[in-house]
């Protein structure tokens, strides 16, 4: 084969690939369950009154932030053994990105949580609501139209990142191409086929948001 | 982890220039790269408006580990030789231009169509409206995300490692496996990135004072 795309090719592997994609979406929908909830915990820490916490998350963010997640995947699956963390590559890379994201969303949330007025939330707990109804009843969804958008947008980092997770050898999307191509010699056809179904994926996620941000916006 | 840094100080200086060069060399062949994309999307042909929409989604919509896995196997496959970071520099460069294009598209989406209007009510050329009005006034409005883009530029070229260019991260993966002591080296590693990323946002805050204080618009 010198020219064009072996059909045939792509038609033997394709289970492999579909396995691959699915194991890609099972491991960031994981992921993104953990970023969203420590973010989320993470951002009313970083609004809490004790300045050691305020401190000690914002260290935590500022820190993760400047990291590429391949240093964070290679300290917890190589580094890992050395604090007794001995896991398999698919919870270390759904632990690694899901620790990785929380930073952000952190700052997504604290942005969210800023921007209603002080002001509702005195009166609210002058009314007698408890701390958690107050953050479920008035604070989250007031926030929603705000952290939609950039939760989408860090949703879709979340998904491209998750290719990185191949070189800590999880069987994902990008790490069954490499094999589709160790096997068959061929390059174009496994990379090419690959880019197209992370293309579709992440272009449905963000038809997802718009569809989400729109709901939403008419509450 | 001190002796590691000091049994290896040089090997990883050199992993940290070679992260530091490739990502600045992307960074500026994307950010020539983005603005052509820029005034692409914001063209009246509309062949030109899709195509590069294409680019930009393409770019923007697939994990640049992929991209530099076509990158080095597509062209060898079609002639072209290049080296490892050659590939690398390739890759990363398109896809921080889409990136780019984009926040160049909103930053000249900000400035007044009036002037615009203005200047060419006096007759001054479509590409001097463009180099003397339009890019200057917009580098002063998107310093803030460019800054942050190179931040993810630099974190990104850690990926390269795959495909065996010797930069940070590809060096403490040799350290690691010599001196079996994978938790230290990798913090070190850590640490380095951090200390770029910290000087890159010091001196983003500079520029961005500086512009600041040149002209009347925040």
């Amino acid at each position: 084969m010198t020219s064009g795309l072996d059909m045939n090719m792509l038609a033997q592997y394709g289970p492999l690939l579909l396995s691959g994609l699915w194991v890609t979406i099972r491991v960031c929908v994981l992921a993104s369950c953990i970023a969203v909830t420590a973010g989320l915990v993470l951002a009313v820490l970083l609004l809490s009154g004790y300045r050691l916490v305020r401190w000690s998350v914002t260290s935590y963010v500022e820190v993760i932030r400047s990291l590429p997640i391949l240093v964070i995947l290679f300290l917890l699956y190589y580094g890992g053994p050395s604090f007794s963390l001995t896991l398999e590559a698919e919870p270390i890379g759904v632990l690694g990105l899901g620790f990785y994201g929380a930073a952000y969303f952190a700052e997504i949330f604290r942005a969210g949580f800023l921007a209603i007025p002080a002001g509702q939330i005195e009166a609210a707990q002058m009314v007698g609501l408890s701390r958690s109804h107050i953050l479920r009843r008035v604070q989250l969804p007031q926030m929603m139209g705000l952290i939609v958008p950039p939760s989408v947008n860090q949703i879709i980092v979340l998904v491209k990142e998750s290719a990185v997770l191949s070189i800590i050898t999880v069987a994902e999307l990008t790490k069954n191409a490499t094999q589709m191509a160790n096997e068959t010699f061929a390059v174009i056809e496994p990379y090419l086929a690959i880019a197209i179904l992370y293309w579709l994926l992440i272009e449905a996620i963000s038809r997802l948001g718009i569809f989400i941000e729109r709901r939403v916006r008419h509450v | 982890m001190i002796e590691i840094l000091l049994s290896n100080h040089s090997v990883l200086l050199s992993g940290a220039a070679v992260t530091v060069f490739l990502s600045v060399i992307a960074i500026c062949i994307g950010g020539v790269l983005g603005l052509i994309v820029a005034f692409g999307l914001r063209s009246r042909v509309l062949a030109v408006r899709l195509w590069c929409g294409l680019y930009r989604s393409f770019w923007r919509g697939t994990p640049i580990l992929v991209q530099l896995l076509i990158a080095f196997y597509l062209l060898p496959h079609i002639g072209v030789e290049v080296s490892p970071f050659m590939a690398a520099l390739i890759s990363l460069s398109l896809n921080t231009a889409a990136f780019q294009a984009e926040i160049y598209r909103a930053g000249l989406a900000e400035i007044p169509h009036g002037e615009v209007e203005a200047a060419r009510m006096l007759g001054i050329r479509e590409w001097s409206i463009r180099a003397r009005i339009q890019v200057p006034q917009m580098y002063r409005l998107v310093m803030p995300p460019l800054i942050n883009e190179t931040i993810i530029i630099i974190k990104n070229s850690s990926l390269v490692s795959v495909i065996a260019v010797t930069e940070l991260m590809r060096r403490s993966q040799q350290i690691a496996s010599s001196t079996f002591k994978p938790l230290e080296t990798y913090l070190l590693a850590g640490l380095i990135y951090m200390a770029i990323n910290l000087v890159l946002a010091y001196i983003g805050r500079r520029i961005e004072k500086r512009l600041a204080i040149s002209g009347g618009r925040a």
